[in-house]
């Protein structure tokens, strides 16, 4: 099963490969991981989407918890929360094609941020499954290059995370 | 006072109560030696890396202490890996100090440079590069404490050589503070409670018990739970000291080469209380037999070990020591319900003593060869109550863990978890130098021995009377084993082919050589060891394809032991 974790770490040199080594060398999957400070400059906040039973579930949340720059291990599955992530869309825009990619791009809320006499750029914002959505629908006029930046997620209603 | 990171290291190491390190010195922790001839720390100069690691582990192990060892950058650094690993595996406290390339040569591939951080990342529980000579008092601290506490281990601090020489106010911190590192001491009583209520409702009850009753120093509690319940008790290679082996409720050790009434215990027991130990594979044999009908209590400070490998019914995290306490104290409250629950678990002690009777630990003597199981039953025999034992890895490890009665805690020294050829030697160095009035025994394969058999050097050097036996096969005899059971005895590459006299060995050092070739000379050979001052090898000329029985194979559960080859 898939599953969301929040992951909140010192703000330090290496801490990125201790959490990616971990995964590795206990041989836990990842499906997506993304980094950035918090408010708090000297702390990271890391989402990582991974997957296995609940007994390796139960391992990944621990082996991180034990980690000694991990304070704080959130797993979001089961719990109420926003997930989104960015896209940007290189996609072939011929004349007959224009149109429709600047409809399909405003049905999901998209921009165009960059455009050339052969290609547009779509940048897209949203839940994984939306991302895979708006590519399903451009697929057939040629996506040139993808990058997907892998969700973030935060927890609904006024509960957080103190001091970040 | 304002000093240099070198002088900061050493005076940090001093307020930590470091009396003994050990090392070899190198380009990138010059500094560190030039003010060590100026400081109170004993150095301990062995003539390996890998071994000044093992002894600083043999010394904590022996004393429960935080071991300490340095070397230089780059191969001295990288020649402390396995040492750094056999700690991390058998959750060892354990400080090792690495000189690294000043800072600014750092990625540049400079002369013995080599990124030990991020080699050593997986087998550290933390590890640290100073960049800063300001943070290096905060770091020292914060790395002994987090090496001592909770679940044990090893951390690293890597220190450029222009670190070391740089100056800053020195002031050791009073406290540390992480905020990500808060180990859970306490053990939760509602938990605890309820482990009270199943141990006194359990028909067929087994302790179960690992390194952390070693680590805890919980050997008394220990003895009053099981005394008081009248459970029997069975001990990895890890907890094994810290039982009494010839006490009545003491089933020995369990797993692969365990007794056969230990496995049929613990695959027959309804409760099954495992005592900081952590399931390994060489314990449980196939997990899907392992226990089957016990429901499972698991007592460990590290949350990641309760159910990694198998299903528990109530987890409890804490330290083993207070854990107990807390158990006992609660035992007092249900005076009657323990004489209730004594008299219902005399039918089980009956079921185990019938096993015990039918199948015993035992070997089959001979009058014309040395049976190596003899030289470690006369070894226990002649050796002092408190001597410390140590092992390297294979049959001869096997062998001390089945026929030496140990019988006092922090007194068997082997390498559990990682399995390391070439441990027991430098630990015993390590243990006598912690310990220099005790007897220290290095017992050893001639495999083995050969994988750091250069430390003679140090123990005679430093006057350290380690007394050495190996149990010589001519073979390395565990996986000759496996290769007679499992693979036709087909002997790839296990024949040591050339004949080495260990005892001329022992005297090109400067060492004390004896030698036995026949069964009626094996105890002479060790009394005159014991009585010969100084380190002295014991040769034994043992029958050349004893096999360690009985045995779980690889892959079976508990109770389809093989009980003679």
């Amino acid at each position: 099963m898939r599953h969301t974790i929040s992951i909140l770490v010192e703000n330090e040199f290496g801490v990125l490969t201790r959490i990616a080594g971990l995964f590795s060398g206990r041989g836990f999957n990842i499906e997506s991981l993304s980094v950035a400070p918090t408010l708090d400059p000297t702390l990271s906040r890391m989402t990582i989407v991974t997957s296995g039973d609940d007994r390796i579930i139960e391992q990944v949340n621990k082996q991180l918890n034990k980690l000694i720059d991990t304070i704080k291990v959130i797993d979001f599955t089961g719990e109420d929360f926003i997930e989104r992530e960015m896209a940007l869309i290189k996609v072939t825009a011929e004349e007959t094609t224009r149109a429709e990619i600047l409809r399909i791009c405003d049905i999901f809320r998209g921009k165009i941020v960059d455009v050339t006499p052969k290609c547009y750029t779509v940048e897209v914002t949203g839940s994984p499954v939306k991302v895979n959505a708006i590519l399903d629908l451009l697929r057939p006029m040629g996506i040139k290059e993808l990058v997907r930046s892998g969700p973030v997620v935060l927890g609904r209603g006024p509960k957080g995370w103190k001091g970040n | 006072m304002k000093l240099t990171g070198s002088k900061i290291l050493l005076e940090s190491l001093l307020l930590e109560g470091v009396e003994t390190i050990f090392g070899y010195p190198g380009g990138t922790v010059i500094n560190i030696y030039d003010d060590l001839m100026d400081s109170s720390i004993k150095h301990i100069l062995t003539r390996h890396e890998q071994a000044a690691v093992h002894a600083a582990d043999g010394y904590a192990r022996a004393t429960g202490k935080v071991g300490v060892a340095l070397a230089t950058s780059g191969p001295g650094a990288t020649n402390t890996i396995t040492g750094i690993a056999t700690a991390y595996m058998d959750s060892i406290p354990m400080v090792v100090i690495t000189g690294q390339v000043p800072t600014g040569l750092i990625g540049n591939d400079a002369f013995q440079e080599a990124d030990l951080i991020g080699i050593t990342r997986p087998i550290t529980k933390h590890n640290y590069l100073v960049k800063d000579v300001k943070d290096l008092a905060r770091i020292i601290k914060q790395a002994f404490y987090i090496a001592r506490t909770g679940r044990p281990g090893p951390v690293v601090i890597d220190l450029p050589k222009d670190v070391q020489m740089a100056i800053t106010e020195f002031e050791y911190p009073e406290k540390v503070e992480l905020r990500g590192y808060k180990p859970t001491f306490g053990g939760n009583v509602r938990m605890i409670e309820k482990a009270v209520k199943m141990m006194l409702a359990a028909k067929k009850p087994v302790l179960y018990v690992g390194g952390g009753a070693t680590l805890t120093d919980a050997h008394a509690e220990l003895m009053a739970l099981a005394e008081t319940l009248q459970m029997p008790v069975t001990t990895t290679l890890m907890g094994m000291a810290s039982f009494p082996k010839r006490h009545p409720l003491s089933l020995g050790m369990l797993g692969m080469h365990g007794t056969y009434y230990a496995n049929m215990a613990v695959t027959n027991s309804d409760v099954l209380i495992a005592l900081g130990a952590r399931f390994d594979d060489r314990v449980t044999g196939k997990i899907s037999t392992f226990a089957p009908h016990a429901k499972i209590i698991h007592v460990d400070v590290d949350p990641t070990s309760i159910k990694k490998n198998v299903r528990v019914d109530l987890p409890i995290v804490g330290d083993l020591r207070d854990v107990l306490k807390k158990m006992n104290k609660k035992l007092a409250e249900h005076k009657d319900e323990v004489v209730q629950e004594n008299e219902a678990i005399k039918p089980w002690l009956k079921e185990i003593a019938a096993w015990r009777k039918d199948h015993p630990m035992s070997y089959k003597h001979s009058k014309t060869e040395i049976k190596p199981q003899f030289v470690i039953e006369k070894l226990r025999e002649l050796s002092n109550d408190d001597a410390i034992v140590t092992t390297e890895v294979g049959q001869h490890q096997m062998w001390t863990a089945q026929f030496f009665d140990f019988t006092q805690p922090r007194t068997f020294l082997s390498s559990g978890g990682l399995g390391t050829m070439g441990y027991g030697l430098p630990a015993a160095l390590g243990a006598q130098a912690a310990f220099p009035e005790r007897q220290v025994i290095d017992v050893s394969g001639d495999g083995s021995f050969q994988m750091n058999s250069q430390e003679l050097a140090t123990l005679v050097q430093y006057r350290l009377p380690v007394k050495i036996v190996i149990l010589n096969n001519n073979f390395l005899g565990m996986v000759r084993q496996w290769q007679q059971l499992f693979f036709d005895k087909r002997y790839s590459q296990t024949c040591m082919e050339l004949p080495i006299d260990f005892t001329k060995l022992a005297e090109a050092y400067g060492a004390t050589g004896l030698r036995a070739t026949k069964p009626e000379e094996v105890e002479a050979v060790i009394k005159k060891a014991f009585e010969t001052p100084g380190p002295v090898i014991m040769e034994f000329k043992v029958s050349r394809e004893e096999n360690v029985m009985p045995m779980v194979p690889a892959g079976a559960g508990l109770n389809e032991m093989v009980l003679a080859s």
